[in-house]
């Protein structure tokens, strides 16, 4: 994992002692709180229904043991004891007081963590891939560039005032977990006649207007990355649409132009930009790959796994993924415990994943997309253990990917920009299809929901997708279908008429019927609405 | 408090400036005021006339301003490049770092606050046009020249 140096120490600090400046300017009231906005939203600091939320930066969703119980402890005793991990691997803490966020800055940063980019029309928090470094099909552990990107846009000074939030995203493997093609840039690391580069992709984004990026180069040599993003990224500053809000994503801009255009300017711009001596030498790649290095790992392990009690049998092949080590594994820990709330962990469920990361998966975890937890490298021989520990804690359900791994907004209850509770949807969906076997025989079905248009849930890449909006007063939820974030990546179909709370589910019921019965060998859900397409789907809703 | 800001050496430009317009279809102008929507490198062919480009800010957060004062100074600008209008404390820092070196705020900045940011930071990560050594090259002193 990345350690700081005395540079980005020094860094976070300062960044902390400036913002306890601007509370305290805040709080004597020589700021209003017009002025104090844009600073604090800067900081991930925002001013939701009943609190401030603070929005702590988890970046590419990598961070040690150490750091989550940091996390824990923020929870207990700056918030009512309870995190929120978001889509965008971070966490969210919804009660936060202004007067105590500089002390909670400084305690992050005592742990080599920051609220930096967490908001604001900058260049957010870099995402990547939950099995970084640890999966087998990956052409290298894409977290080096994500970290060499995550400094290059700290307090970038051309790139601070963006006609809207900027999210970037590095995987390198075929599978794509990170929704790469979802994100304003996506690189994808690849190989070629044996040197490392990115494919780059350009365009996405969910909101009113969801994209799947297309591509805008097929190799940028990896010491070329920051001057090629530096004029992708000049590019849109310039002429982004700024007098309208929901028109001033990259994604716009992109469609307005056309690909080839955006490209060509891109592409004459990067000409330029190649001159000017603005990428890191190898040796800081180098530097930062060094951090990132394989942990040693055990030689002589077995891979046999006792399955004798049934629960963490079920848990095992749920759960579990292959380790590119021999006798490790991948545990995914879920958040979505039936009835719950996606994503939240209370302070004590933090700490004790903190414990499990420092004991049984050599110091580290990670955050995924889909909110969930994973301890990347688990010896076989511990995951028993772990699997009792995570159990006593309420941390042990077995629906990875399956129809109760909702990936959820905070919604109505939180923020104040939406239009109907994402939440208390989420819980009645678990409590609904709660019985394993149905959710095993349901097999692989994402479901997202999005508390307004923004799309925080992700709802537009759901295999079921849920958007709730507010109909004359009254929250009413639009169900669609077909929407992926992975490699297929894709963009759902609205159904039809909108639901209530209860119509919704109701109307959900009836569409995993549909497929149950229509299904052909092998297919999942998307698989099988991709070939029968939405017609049958619309008339076992409406019908 | 300050009306005007300048990091330059000798006096600042005195002239009023024009548009972006007149000065392209005139010759003896010296001093140009780019609005955000503007496009600076129409400026780049007659840079050695120039002896005030002042850069406006209608509002903080409309970072235009910042690419077109790096567009010129990456093309050898010297002379005084000034930022003018919605121009708070808090942006002082990035437009040091994109080249600008004199400010005309619609509000007067508050000295000791300007200060204050402009020495917060000991180190960058990027390599800007303000001859800053980012952290990298600091880190490979005897891979870059800084």
């Amino acid at each position: 994992m990345y350690r700081y140096d005395n540079y980005d120490q020094s860094i976070v600090e300062a960044r902390v002692d400036e913002f306890r400046d601007q509370v305290q300017r805040r709080l004597t009231g020589a700021l209003t709180e017009d002025q104090f906005k844009p600073l604090r939203l800067m900081n991930g600091l925002y001013l939701q229904l009943h609190a401030y939320m603070l929005r702590v930066a988890i970046p590419y969703g990598t961070l040690s043991g150490r750091q989550m119980r940091k996390l824990g402890e923020i929870a207990r005793k700056y918030d009512k004891g309870y995190g929120h991990f978001t889509t965008r691997t971070n966490i969210q803490y919804n009660w936060i007081k202004l007067a105590d966020a500089p002390d909670i800055l400084a305690e992050l940063a005592g742990v080599e963590m920051h609220a930096i980019q967490t908001s604001g029309n900058c260049i957010r928090n870099i995402s990547s891939d939950q099995y970084a470094g640890v999966s087998a099909d990956e052409v290298a552990d894409p977290r080096p560039w994500a970290e060499l990107l995550r400094q290059w846009s700290s307090f970038h000074p051309e790139f601070t005032y963006l006609p809207r939030k900027f999210k970037i995203c590095v995987i390198a493997a075929e599978e794509d977990r990170a929704a790469m093609r979802l994100h304003d840039i996506g690189l994808k690391l690849v190989e070629r006649d044996g040197a490392i580069g990115a494919e780059v992709y350009a365009g996405g984004g969910m909101g009113r207007t969801p994209m799947v990026s297309p591509q805008i180069r097929d190799f940028v040599p990896e010491d070329e990355i920051v001057s090629y993003l530096e004029a992708c990224l000049r590019v849109y500053n310039r002429h982004g649409r700024r007098d309208n809000k929901y028109k001033a994503r990259i994604k716009i801009l992109v469609h307005e132009l056309g690909v080839e255009e955006y490209k060509r300017q891109v592409e004459e711009e990067f000409a330029h930009m190649r001159t000017l001596g603005l990428n890191p030498p190898t040796e800081e790649l180098d530097r930062i790959r060094a951090h990132f290095a394989g942990p040693d790992y055990e030689t002589g392990l077995s891979d046999a796994i006792d399955r004798s009690d049934p629960a963490f049998a079920l848990w095992v092949d749920r759960q579990v993924v292959a380790h590119r080590a021999p006798g490790y594994a991948i545990v995914n820990i879920s958040l979505k415990p039936r009835g719950g709330i996606p994503g939240d962990a209370s302070a004590e469920q933090i700490e004790l994943v903190a414990a499990l990361a420092e004991q049984y998966s050599l110091d580290e975890l990670r955050v995924t997309h889909a909110q969930n937890l994973v301890l990347p490298h688990v010896r076989k021989a511990d995951l028993y253990a772990v699997w009792q520990k995570l159990d006593e804690a309420g941390l042990a359900e077995a629906n990875l990917d399956l129809i109760t791994d909702i990936i959820a907004c905070p919604g109505l209850d939180y923020c104040s920009l939406a239009n109907a509770r994402s939440i208390p949807l989420a819980q009645k969906l678990s409590e609904r299809f709660a019985a394993q076997d149905r959710q095993a025989e349901l097999g692989e079905l994402k479901v997202k929901i999005s508390g307004c248009i923004n799309a925080c849930g992700h709802h537009h890449a759901g295999h079921i997708g849920v958007l709730g909006v507010d109909r004359k007063g009254v929250e009413n939820f639009q169900l669609s279908l077909g929407g992926s974030g992975a490699e297929d990546a894709s963009v759902g179909q609205i159904t039809g008429p909108g639901f209530s709370e209860d119509g919704v589910v109701d109307a959900i019921e009836k569409v995993t019927d549909l497929y149950l019965a229509e299904r052909q060998e092998g297919e999942r859900f998307l698989d099988t609405y991709r070939r029968i397409g939405m017609k049958p789907f619309k008339e076992a809703i409406y019908g | 408090m300050a009306e005007f800001l300048s990091f330059r050496e000798g006096e600042a430009a005195q002239e009023p400036a024009v548009t972006v317009e007149a000065f392209t279809g005139q010759s003896n102008a010296t001093a140009v005021r780019i609005e955000p929507g503007e496009d600076a490198r129409e400026l780049l062919p007659c840079l050695d006339r120039l002896a005030l480009v002042e850069v406006n800010f209608p509002g903080f957060g409309d970072g235009r301003g910042y690419s077109a004062a790096r567009i010129l100074r990456e093309a050898g600008y010297q002379g005084e490049l000034r930022a003018v209008g919605d121009v708070l404390v808090d942006q002082i820092v990035a437009m040091r770092r994109c080249g600008f070196d004199s400010f005309r705020p619609d509000k007067p900045l508050d000295d000791a606050a300007v200060e204050r940011a402009l020495t917060r930071y000991a180190d960058v990560y990027q390599k800007s046009v303000d001859g800053r050594s980012p952290v990298w090259a600091k880190r490979h002193p005897e891979k870059t020249d800084g």
